[in-house]
């Protein structure tokens, strides 16, 4: 089997933020009734998390679940483990009308550390990301400057974003641009 | 700037998260209909100065289409609901009404 590489093979950039690509990450689209027990039971034993309520993530032992649509999650986990927490839920839902796809290798994700890292997020998504409004544990789907993109927060100053492998160099330029010195805004921290 | 709650994921997006999606409530006319019924499914839209209903896109979010009752004067909006229904419900209906009483639209009044 060849070799998997991540989209920027962990590019960095440090200015009052911190950007970094974070490399391989497993990452499973699962659809579905989400109110339904096999559900319920799938998502637990492939994450050890429960479903999330709307725009929430959900932390297990062995991954985490983000709340994507009313009928979608994201299943996150470890890149090495992808396949067999895949080969899980596929059992877990065999009988169910629902759908297990791992689109890992379709995305890119980056972290974005340091102070003024809610700054600079925030100079490129039309959300409101001050402490009082985004909760710790929420996943927002949104657009990153002109392209899809959704974020959570991995730490009290520090976020990480997904978004497409295609548009993987144009997110890294912009958060890279959006974190250059100079550029602080000291409206959110 | 327009911003809509989305129905499905109940986040404030503002337009630039959204996309327009023309007008809301068409009755789809395909083979077997009259040339005049296909003519007004394919081309013929409301186009008024005031109350209207449009359907909208989440497409940079959960990417589900919703419906959005607002004035196109004022921009002022009414509420936002289900893609799954066939008519506005009624508490919009009764919002726009308490506005403008005499406000009708399409066959919605
Ligand atoms: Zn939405």
């Amino acid at each position: 089997m060849s070799k998997a590489v991540s989209a920027l093979s962990g590019a960095k950039f440090a200015g009052f933020a911190t950007v970094t690509e974070t490399g391989l990450r497993g990452m499973i689209t699962v659809r579905g009734d989400l109110a339904s027990k096999e559900m319920a039971a799938a998502v637990k034993s492939a994450t050890g998390a429960g479903v999330p309520d709307q725009r929430k993530v959900s932390v297990g032992d062995k991954g985490k679940v983000a709340w994507m649509s009313p009928d979608e999650l994201l299943v996150v986990v470890e890149y090495a483990t992808v396949l067999d927490t895949v080969a899980t839920l596929t059992t877990a839902l065999a009988g169910s009308h629902a759908l297990v796809a791992n689109v890992s290798d379709a995305r890119a994700v980056f972290e974005i550390s340091g102070e003024g890292s809610r700054d600079a997020l925030a100079k490129l998504a039309p959300v409101d990301l001050s402490k009082s409004a985004f909760a710790p544990d929420e996943i927002r789907r949104t657009r990153i400057a002109q392209v899809p993109a959704a974020f959570w927060q991995t730490g009290d100053s520090c976020f990480e974003v997904i978004c497409f492998r295609s548009v993987a160099q144009y997110v890294f330029d912009v958060l890279r641009l959006s974190v250059t010195n100079g550029g602080e805004v000291h409206h959110l921290v | 700037m327009l911003t809509l709650q989305c129905p499905y994921c109940g986040v404030w997006a503002e337009e630039t998260e959204l996309h327009a999606e023309g007008e809301a409530h068409l009755k789809r006319f395909g083979p077997g209909s009259s040339d005049d019924e296909f003519e007004s499914y394919l081309f013929m839209r409301e186009n008024p100065k005031g109350v209207h209903f449009e359907r909208w896109r989440h497409s940079n979010g959960c990417g589900k289409f919703f419906h959005a009752a607002r004035s196109t004067t004022t921009l002022e909006v009414f509420g936002t609901y289900s893609a799954q229904t066939l008519e506005p419900p009624q508490d919009i209906k009764d919002k726009i009404s308490a506005k403008y009483p005499n406000w009708s639209w399409r066959d919605f009044s």
